[in-house]
């Protein structure tokens, strides 16, 4: 196991409510957004089963963050060894039902 | 006076060793050892057939179970290795030499006995180079074949998988060789003839029916969801665009969310009648929806699979069908349609380097090449034309002073991360450490890259045949390798023109709406659902049931 925190600011604050998708199993993952007032920065947590591999999840995170810059978000992730691929499609995934769902 | 009748001669003395133990052609299982002892001299070159699917398991076991000190020195010539008999011939001591096309299954046990010196490997083919070979300079002396069933007079029915049967039975009959068929029973009258009688020395019903294998079924519910999304991007931006209609698929997970996207996501985009109507492959249960929808016009066959007998006889516009009506399928025959007829083929491969060279070699396996290397090449003796084969040559050729002529679509399809995080991506192919280590001629590669035409990943398409330099072409291929450390190498800039100039397509610039990239979409989300589409028809092996 090893556990990951990556925090980026100048996004757009988003408030709804909290959207979760994915599931905790063999070569996929859990996403988990959910609003969380803290200076206008995103906060990324990520406990994943794969040790090894922080190059690649900061820049799968960084183009995430580039695609969807957001603020006063907190996302975590339980990964369970999926690839980039799938993280990718799971992130976007969860922010579009997290944005979708608009209070 | 030279003789010029010794193999003829020689063919009669075995005949002659053999007869006291055959009625008319009919030879007992438990004279099967003393059969090939009489007939199989030392250093013989012989055929085993040992096809993707059909095994003469039997005779295999016979021969591997031959006593060395009198039958030794064996070349064996054969398309695939599947079974442990087909080596254990080696590791006892009864063959020397091997040319073959395919091992599979095999392949970490042949590279330790190569590595040892038990086995000396002439040369590892396709299959249509082998096939070549029976008839120029690798002709069997002895071939034990495999059939469904025999006659009294020694016809032969080889059933749905007919595969390698006539090909081999060919070059070893009518160059004076010997041919042994095991086969499951021996009846009156057979349903068709696939093998004449005068072409089959002696028959053996073996005490078991012969091994195949369904290797050509793909469970729909282990399709991903990013498998979906590759499925949409080559519908949308390989079949639409260059209209393909005669095409062969790979095998594999990846190749079977397109045939299950056809009768949905190709039939929302209007595509139905525009492409895939006429495809070489194996009867894939996947493709049953498409089928049903209407999408497909024929298909003939390398080989046929398990449960699809009742499903392919109810079906026989679609299919190449006996007037018994079950499938007659023929390797050699499919991959020169496979070559030469078809417009585009598309499969998965484990590894891609900088130039486009695909690979399934891994260290420690000695795999071999099956047919994809004759599906995956651009046919260079092909003439005619087509939409699709023009289109690709003149995005081949723009700009360039070159008389006009037409390309095959080669589709290389991976996710850039495969199982446990191994890159798709490689600087250098594993291939070429595996040769330095089996003391190859050169790296064993699957397909090369100058025949490859796009590069189909999660993250786009890279369009090869629109490339211009060697740098571009690196480029295009760094930017859809994805995470993969060939990808993060990028130079984003000149990926980003690429891009510009649709050498690179993202899903969003085909659009795909990613959101739709769900199982949802899917024909059918399971065996079950399969066996629905087919009207109870598909009767799956009882590994792929779980109901």
């Amino acid at each position: 196991m090893e556990t990951l925190n990556f925090t980026y600011s100048g996004g757009r604050s988003a408030v709804h409510s909290a959207a979760l998708v994915g599931v905790v199993g063999s070569g996929n993952l859990e996403v988990l957004v959910e609003p969380y007032p803290q200076a206008g920065t995103c906060t990324v947590e990520i406990i994943t089963a794969a040790v090894g591999f922080g190059d690649i999840w900061r820049a799968v995170i960084d183009d995430f963050f580039a695609r969807h810059p957001l603020a006063n978000v907190r996302i975590s992730i339980n990964d369970v060894g999926a690839t980039p691929a799938v993280v990718s499609l799971r992130l976007d995934q969860a922010v579009e039902t997290y944005l979708g769902d608009g209070r | 006076m030279r003789d010029w009748n010794t193999e003829a001669k020689n063919r009669e003395a075995r005949v002659t060793r053999a007869s006291p133990l055959a009625n008319g052609k009919i030879v007992a299982a438990s004279d099967a050892t003393t059969l090939l002892e009489a007939v199989i001299e030392c250093g013989d070159r012989v055929c085993l057939e040992g096809n993707n699917q059909k095994q003469a398991d039997f005779l295999g076991k016979v021969l591997s179970g031959l006593d060395p000190a009198r039958i030794n020195n064996l070349h064996m010539v054969q398309s695939v290795l599947a079974l442990p008999e087909h080596l254990d011939v080696f590791e006892n001591g009864v063959a020397a030499k091997l040319d073959f096309s395919f091992s599979g299954p095999q392949g970490a046990r042949l590279a330790r006995l190569v590595g040892d010196g038990r086995i000396a490997i002439g040369a590892i083919h396709t299959y249509l180079e082998l096939f070549s070979r029976y008839f120029v300079d690798l002709t069997p002396r002895v071939s034990l074949i495999c059939a469904q069933a025999a006659d009294r007079n020694g016809n032969l029915y080889t059933g749905p998988n007919t595969e390698d049967t006539p090909v081999i039975v060919e070059a070893t009959a009518f160059k004076r060789g010997i041919v042994i068929a095991q086969v499951n029973e021996i009846v009156d009258t057979l349903p068709r003839v696939d093998i004449p009688s005068d072409w089959v020395d002696f028959v053996i019903q073996s005490p078991k029916p012969h091994y195949i294998e369904p290797l050509f079924t793909r469970d729909p519910a282990q399709i991903s969801e990013i498998q979906v999304l590759m499925a949409m991007m080559a519908i949308k931006g390989i079949y639409a665009e260059y209209e393909v209609n005669r095409l062969n698929h790979g095998i594999g997970f990846d190749t079977a969310a397109i045939e299950l996207l056809l009768p949905t996501y190709a039939e929302q985009l209007g595509l139905k009648g525009k492409i895939c109507r006429h495809w070489a492959l194996n009867p894939h249960p996947a493709l049953i929806p498409a089928i049903e929808a209407g999408f497909v016009h024929s298909i003939h066959s390398f080989g046929s699979e398990l449960g699809m007998e009742a499903y392919i006889r109810a079906r026989p516009d679609i299919f190449f069908t006996g007037p018994d009506g079950s499938l007659r399928s023929n390797r050699a025959l499919c991959q020169a349609a496979g070559h030469y007829a078809c417009d585009l083929f598309i499969g998965s491969t484990l590894q891609i380097d900088l130039a486009g060279n695909s690979s399934t070699a891994t260290l420690g396996r000695i795999a071999g090449f099956g047919g994809a290397p004759n599906m995956g090449a651009d046919a260079r003796g092909r003439r005619h034309a087509s939409p699709t084969w023009l289109k690709a040559g003149r995005e081949a050729r723009a700009g360039r002073n070159l008389i006009p002529r037409g390309q095959k679509l080669v589709v290389q399809m991976v996710e850039t991360y495969r199982e446990h995080m191994q890159p798709a991506f490689v600087e250098k192919l594993d291939a070429w450490e595996l040769a330095e280590s089996a003391g190859m001629d050169l790296p064993p590669v699957m397909i090369y890259g100058e025949d490859v035409s796009h590069i189909l990943t999660e993250e786009g398409i890279a369009n090869l045949l629109l490339c211009r330099t060697d740098a571009e072409r690196e480029q295009a291929i760094r930017g859809v390798a994805g995470y993969t450390p060939v990808g993060l190498a990028r130079d984003k800039r000149m990926v980003e023109n690429l891009r510009d100039r649709s050498v690179i397509r993202r899903p969003e610039d085909l659009g795909i709406d990613k959101r739709m990239a769900t199982r949802d979409l899917l024909a059918a989300r399971s065996v079950k659902d399969l066996v629905r589409a087919s009207g109870g028809l598909y009767d799956p092996p009882k590994r792929f049931r779980n109901w």
